[in-house]
C-alpha cells in the first residue's frame, strides 16, 4: 500500500500525543460560509472569462477507497479553490479524490498521486489552490487529525469537509471544520475541530442545470431526457401555476381566519398583483401584434433559407 | 485532442469526457491552443490517475461550448473524425451557455454519420467524390438523444442541497425580453448566408470555366482536323497530334466541404431560431391571456 513519504514510525509516535476532540459549539466568529457546486451527473464546464473569485467547477462524487479492517468507510480527497480567500469566507469550487489506506494504527495517503492530480488541475485552471480536504463518513476520527496536519502544510489553515454517505440519521449531512489547537500549554496538546457554517451558492446557469438534474428524483428509474421548446415553456408555467395555487390557498386561509394575517406577506402579495402591467387594451393589442408579426416574419425567413439551401443541394447534385 | 478557442471574442473550452458510453466525468483541457502533445500527455495522466481511484476511465468523447449554436466548423469536423476513428462510439457534446442562461439546459450530442466518416477517410473533398457519396448537409451529423441518469446517492445529495439552499426560482424561461438573442442569431445567420453566396459564385465560375474549356478544346480539335484535311489535299504531311490536355489545363475544382459545412451551419441556425420563435409565440399568447383577464 502506498504510504506517506515521511517515516511512518514518526507518525505513529505523534498519534499518541494528539487527540482529536469534537466540540459541538454553535458556530462562533469568525464565520466562514462556504459555497458548494452542483451535482456531477451532467458535467458543466467551468465558466471562463469571469473574475477568478467567482469561477466554479463541477464537484465529483468520491468513489469508494481501498481500506482494510476496522475503520469506517472513508474516502479522502483534496479540495481546490479558484481565486482569493476572503476574510470571512472561502469558496470551494472543485475537488478530486486521493486513494488512502486506513487501519487501526496508521493511515497512509498517496501523496505522489495527490501532487500529480494537483499539477494536472493546475494546468487547466491555474488559479486553483488547495483549500483543504474532504472525507466521506460520519465522524472525525483520529486519523483525521493526522491527515489534517499533513494538509496544513499544503494550505494555510485548511478546511476539513465531511460528507456522510453512510446516511446516518437518514440525512447526508455535509459539515465543515477548521482545526484549532487546545489544551494546557506545556502538557499534551490536542486539536479541536471547530464547525463552520456551510452555504451553497450557485450561479444562474449552474442552477438551471441543477434544476434539470433534480427532476430525476421524481422519476421511477432515475432517468430523464431533455425536453424541447414548447414543452419547457409548458413545464415552467405549470410550476408557476402550482406556486400560485399555494398562494391562493394561503389567502383563503387568512380570510377564513385559519391562519393569522402577516403584514410582510401581505405586502409581497400586493407587489405580486401589481406586477402585471396595466396597459390600455389598444396599446397592448398593437404591442402584441407587432411582436407576433416580427416572430412570424423571422420564422418565415428561416424556413425560406432552409428551403433555399435544400434547393442548392439539389442543383449541385444534378 | 487539442482544445479550441471559439466564437467572437470569448473563448469556449473543449475538453474530454470519460465514462462508459454514458459520460460520467469531464475534465477541462483549458485554453492550450497549441501542441497536441501536451494535451495528449495531460489526457493520459488524467486517465491513469482516475483509474487509480476507480473512476470510470474510458474515453467517450469530448465537449465544446458554443455561442448561439455556431459549432459546425472544419475544426470540429476534424476533431470529431479523429475521435470517432479511434473510438467507435465517441460523441461531441455541444453546450450553449447563452441559451442555458435563458432558462433551459441546452446540451446536444452529435456524431458523424457513417457516410461522412467514409468521405473523411478518403480525404477527397472534390465535387465528384461528394456527389458519389450522396451526402447532403442533413446527413452530416446525427444527433444522439441525451438521457440523464443519477445514482441513488446523488439523488440524496440533491435533496440535501434543495433543503439547504433555498434559492428562489427565477423563471428566466418565461421572460418576454428576447429580441437581443434573436437579433444576434439573425446576424450570425446573415453572415453565413453571405459566405454561402460567395461560395456559390465561386462554384458557378468554376463550372463556367470548365464548359468554356470544353468548347475551346472542341474548336481546337476541329481546326486541327480541317488543317490536316487541307494539308492532305495539298500533299503535305499532316501535323503531329499534340496532347490536348497539355494545352488546356483543366481548372481546379473548388473544395466542396466548406459549402457543405456552411449549409449545415445555416440549417442549425434556422432550427434554433424556429424553436426559439415557437417558445416566444407561446409566451406572447400567455401574456395576452393575462391581459384579457385583467380587462
Amino acid at each position: 500500500a502506498p504510504s506517506l513519504g515521511a517515516a511512518p514510525a514518526q507518525l505513529r509516535l505523534q498519534r499518541h500525543h494528539l487527540r482529536a476532540v469534537r466540540q459541538h459549539r454553535p458556530p462562533a466568529p469568525p464565520r466562514r460560509p462556504e459555497p458548494r457546486g452542483s451535482g456531477p451527473a451532467v458535467p458543466s464546464p467551468p465558466a471562463r472569462g469571469r473574475s477568478p473569485s467567482k469561477a466554479r467547477g463541477p464537484r465529483r462524487a468520491a468513489p469508494h477507497s481501498r481500506r482494510d479492517s476496522t475503520a469506517s468507510l472513508r474516502t479522502t480527497g483534496e479540495e481546490g479553490d479558484a481565486g482569493t480567500v476572503d476574510k470571512h469566507s472561502v469558496e470551494v469550487t472543485n475537488c478530486f479524490s486521493v486513494p488512502h489506506n486506513e487501519s487501526e494504527d496508521e493511515v497512509a495517503v498517496d501523496m505522489e498521486f495527490a501532487k500529480n492530480m494537483y499539477e494536472l488541475h493546475k494546468k487547466v485552471s491555474p488559479s486553483e489552490i488547495i483549500l483543504g480536504w474532504y472525507a466521506t463518513g460520519h465522524d472525525i476520527t483520529e486519523h483525521s487529525v493526522l491527515i489534517h496536519e499533513y494538509y496544513s502544510r499544503e494550505a494555510h489553515n485548511p478546511i476539513h469537509l465531511t460528507v456522510d454517505t453512510s446516511l446516518q440519521n437518514s440525512r447526508m449531512s455535509i459539515k465543515a471544520y477548521v482545526s484549532a489547537p487546545m489544551g494546557v500549554p506545556g502538557k499534551t496538546m490536542g486539536v479541536m475541530f471547530t464547525p463552520l457554517t456551510v452555504k451553497y451558492v450557485y450561479y444562474d446557469t449552474e442552477r438551471i442545470g441543477v434544476d434539470l438534474i433534480m427532476k430525476t428524483c421524481f422519476s421511477p428509474n432515475r432517468v430523464i431526457g431533455l425536453s424541447s421548446d414548447l414543452q419547457q415553456v409548458g413545464s415552467a408555467s405549470a410550476r408557476i401555476q402550482d406556486t400560485l395555487t399555494m398562494v391562493l390557498q394561503y389567502a383563503e386561509d387568512v380570510l377564513s381566519g385559519k391562519v393569522a394575517a402577516d403584514n410582510t406577506v401581505g405586502r409581497f402579495l400586493m407587489d405580486l398583483i401589481n406586477q402585471v402591467p396595466k396597459i390600455s387594451p389598444e396599446d397592448f393589442e398593437t404591442m402584441l401584434n407587432s411582436n407576433i408579426n416580427d416572430l412570424l416574419m423571422v420564422t418565415y425567413l428561416a424556413n425560406l433559407t432552409q428551403s433555399q439551401i435544400a434547393l442548392n443541394e439539389k442543383l449541385l447534385s444534378l | 485532442m487539442a482544445s479550441r478557442k471559439e466564437g467572437s471574442g470569448s473563448a469556449g473550452a473543449a475538453s474530454a469526457l470519460q465514462g462508459q458510453r454514458q459520460s460520467r466525468r469531464c475534465g477541462g483541457l483549458g485554453r492550450q491552443a497549441s501542441a497536441d502533445r501536451r494535451a495528449v500527455q495531460y489526457q493520459m495522466e488524467m486517465m491513469r490517475s482516475l483509474r487509480h481511484v476507480n473512476i470510470d476511465h474510458l474515453h467517450v468523447g469530448w465537449y465544446q461550448s458554443t455561442y448561439y449554436g455556431s459549432f459546425v466548423t472544419r475544426a470540429l469536423l476534424d476533431s470529431q473524425f479523429s475521435y470517432q476513428h479511434a473510438i467507435e462510439e465517441s460523441v461531441v457534446l455541444i453546450y450553449d451557455p447563452i441559451k442555458t442562461a435563458q432558462g433551459s439546459l441546452s446540451l446536444k450530442a452529435y456524431r458523424l454519420t457513417p457516410k461522412l466518416m467514409e468521405v473523411c477517410k478518403e480525404k477527397d473533398f472534390s465535387p465528384e467524390a461528394l456527389k458519389k457519396a450522396n451526402i447532403a448537409y442533413e446527413n452530416m451529423f446525427e444527433e444522439v438523444p441525451i438521457v440523464i441518469k443519477n445514482s441513488y446517492l446523488i439523488n440524496v445529495m440533491l435533496w440535501e442541497l434543495e433543503k439547504k439552499s433555498a434559492v428562489a426560482d427565477r423563471h428566466e424561461l418565461l421572460s418576454l425580453a428576447s429580441s437581443n438573442h434573436l437579433g444576434k442569431s439573425l446576424q450570425l445567420l446573415m453572415d453565413r448566408v453571405d459566405e454561402m453566396s460567395q461560395d456559390i459564385v465561386k462554384y458557378n465560375t468554376y463550372l463556367r470555366n470548365v464548359s468554356k474549356q470544353q468548347q475551346q478544346k472542341h474548336q481546337y480539335q476541329q481546326r486541327r482536323q480541317q488543317e490536316n484535311i487541307q494539308r492532305q489535299s495539298r500533299g503535305e504531311p499532316p501535323l503531329p497530334e499534340e496532347d490536348i490536355n497539355k494545352l488546356f489545363k483543366p481548372p481546379q475544382p473548388p473544395p466542396r466541404m466548406e459549402s457543405l459545412l456552411i449549409a449545415g451551419q445555416i440549417n442549425t441556425y434556422c432550427q434554433n431560431i424556429k424553436e426559439f420563435n415557437a417558445q416566444n409565440l407561446g409566451k406572447l399568447f400567455m401574456a395576452q391571456a393575462l391581459q384579457d383577464y385583467n380587462n
